[in-house]
């Protein structure tokens, strides 16, 4: 079935099963790969997207419920290829290690920092806690998050 | 990568939801999909239809008049822990669900329907004295809360009958809400406490204490209820009505009996001690 919806801003129409996850159509029919499978059960977050400017897992949402959507990945979070400042900000802190993560914890921070641009330690930890990094490579994130904004971070 | 290729009835009103629950009385009801994407993705499900209710858009939303709010079974635990006229504790109760992930897809009546003992939520329409609004194309019924919740993971939902919304009453007294789980985020309940006390002249002149993750179904501990009742709330009182408390939690890959029981009873002393 064909399904249209867009993804970083731009129309996409794509014919998939309607109970395909979008994790699986953005990586494979759409080539949009910066969105990762983790546990592919919604614990992890490393599939995490924006729908609607709203995070959620991807591994978790059928196709047929993102019909009309706006969808926006970690490839969306750039400007024509140039970094966002939450995406600087992971550079300067080293807030990326092994890298599965990233794109998970990017998007989900992307959605904190548009309600709330200044957040507190634990208000980034509250917010990204349904993002695992394996290399357990919180802290420096937590610094990449709460100082992204104005550049404040303390790398 | 998941094959599913089971049709999808997708209705875009409620009165084609409840047309189409007549006919396929059987599909998988799909709201958020935290829940159901899960068990596809495992293999737990197979399913030969699904009744995908995400566009009715009559069932979403929270609102308030007469003192009553109604929660629409696809409200998500972001409208809820968002939503300043509902009680505190169902509001925290709301932030414990998962991650903001899961908080932003998963719907009320998700976990209302799939009546998981551990569901997090569950307690708490206990202890609000909490109904459910069943229809069909028959008609529209209210359950209460109490008796919703049959046996492990049955309902009273009839085969044609959709949950639609939950009915919360305006309610006395303070409200408390405590999850254990292994982790505060992300993590399957362990022991779910819901609790309400309301006072009068200096005693307990009302009381709900509900428990999710200890027994098959979520339930109220009456006897813990009955030993409140009536008493100033005293550190001896306290210790006799969780004396009082009878569960019979079971041995899981989540937690142990032994685990659950102690637990159960130590949140509630420190949630009575706390009041």
């Amino acid at each position: 079935m064909p399904f249209q919806f867009s993804v970083n801003g731009r129309a996409r129409s794509v014919d998939a099963p309607p109970m395909a996850r979008l994790l699986d159509v953005l990586r494979e029919d759409l080539r949009f790969t910066g969105s990762k499978e983790g546990c592919g059960e919604g614990e992890c977050g490393a599939c995490t997207v924006l729908i609607d400017g709203l995070a959620v897992n991807s591994c978790l949402v059928p196709v047929i419920q993102v019909q009309g959507a706006e969808v926006v990945t970690v490839e969306g979070l750039a400007d024509d290829g140039r970094l966002s400042a939450l995406q600087e900000a992971f550079v300067r802190c080293g807030a990326a290690q092994c890298g599965i993560c990233t794109p998970g914890f990017l998007v989900t921070a992307h959605a904190l920092l548009q309600k709330n641009p200044h957040p507190t330690r634990d208000e980034a930890r509250d917010a990204l806690s349904g993002n695992l990094c394996r290399c357990t490579g919180y802290q420096k994130i937590i610094d990449a998050v709460t100082g992204a904004i104005v550049g404040e971070d303390r790398c | 990568m998941l094959s599913c290729t089971a049709p999808v009835h997708q209705p875009r009103s409620l009165a084609e939801a409840l047309a189409q629950r007549a006919v396929h009385p059987f599909a998988t009801v799909l709201a958020g999909g935290t829940d159901v994407m899960v068990y596809l993705e495992g293999g737990a499900l197979k399913p030969t239809a699904f009744l995908d209710l995400w566009r009715v858009d009559e069932l979403r939303g929270i609102s308030t008049s007469g003192g009553v709010t109604r929660i629409g079974a696809l409200a998500t635990w972001t409208d809820v822990a968002s939503y300043a006229a509902l009680p505190a504790a169902l509001r925290d109760c709301a932030r414990t669900v998962g991650a903001a992930q899961i908080q932003n897809r998963g719907t009320v009546g998700g976990n209302i329907v799939n009546a998981s003992p551990a569901g997090d939520s569950l307690p708490m329409w206990l202890v609000l004295d909490a109904s459910f609004e069943l229809r069909s194309w028959r008609g529209t019924r209210k359950v209460p809360a109490a008796e919703f919740w049959l046996a492990y993971k049955r309902t009273a939902l009839a085969p044609d009958e959709l949950l639609t919304a939950v009915i919360v009453p305006t309610v006395t007294g303070e409200v408390r809400y405590r999850k254990v789980g292994t982790r505060l985020a992300q993590a399957i309940s362990k022991v779910v406490l819901g609790l309400r006390v309301s006072f009068a002249e200096g005693r307990v002149s009302e009381a709900r204490v509900a428990y999710g993750s200890v027994g098959p179904v979520p339930a109220r501990a009456s006897a813990v209820e009955g030993r409140l009742v009536g008493h100033p709330l005293t550190e001896a009182n306290i210790d006799a009505a969780v004396a009082a408390l009878d569960i019979h939690p079971l041995d899981d890959i989540r937690s142990t009996a032994d685990y659950r029981n102690e637990v159960a009873r130590r949140v509630l002393r420190a949630e009575l001690i706390a009041l």
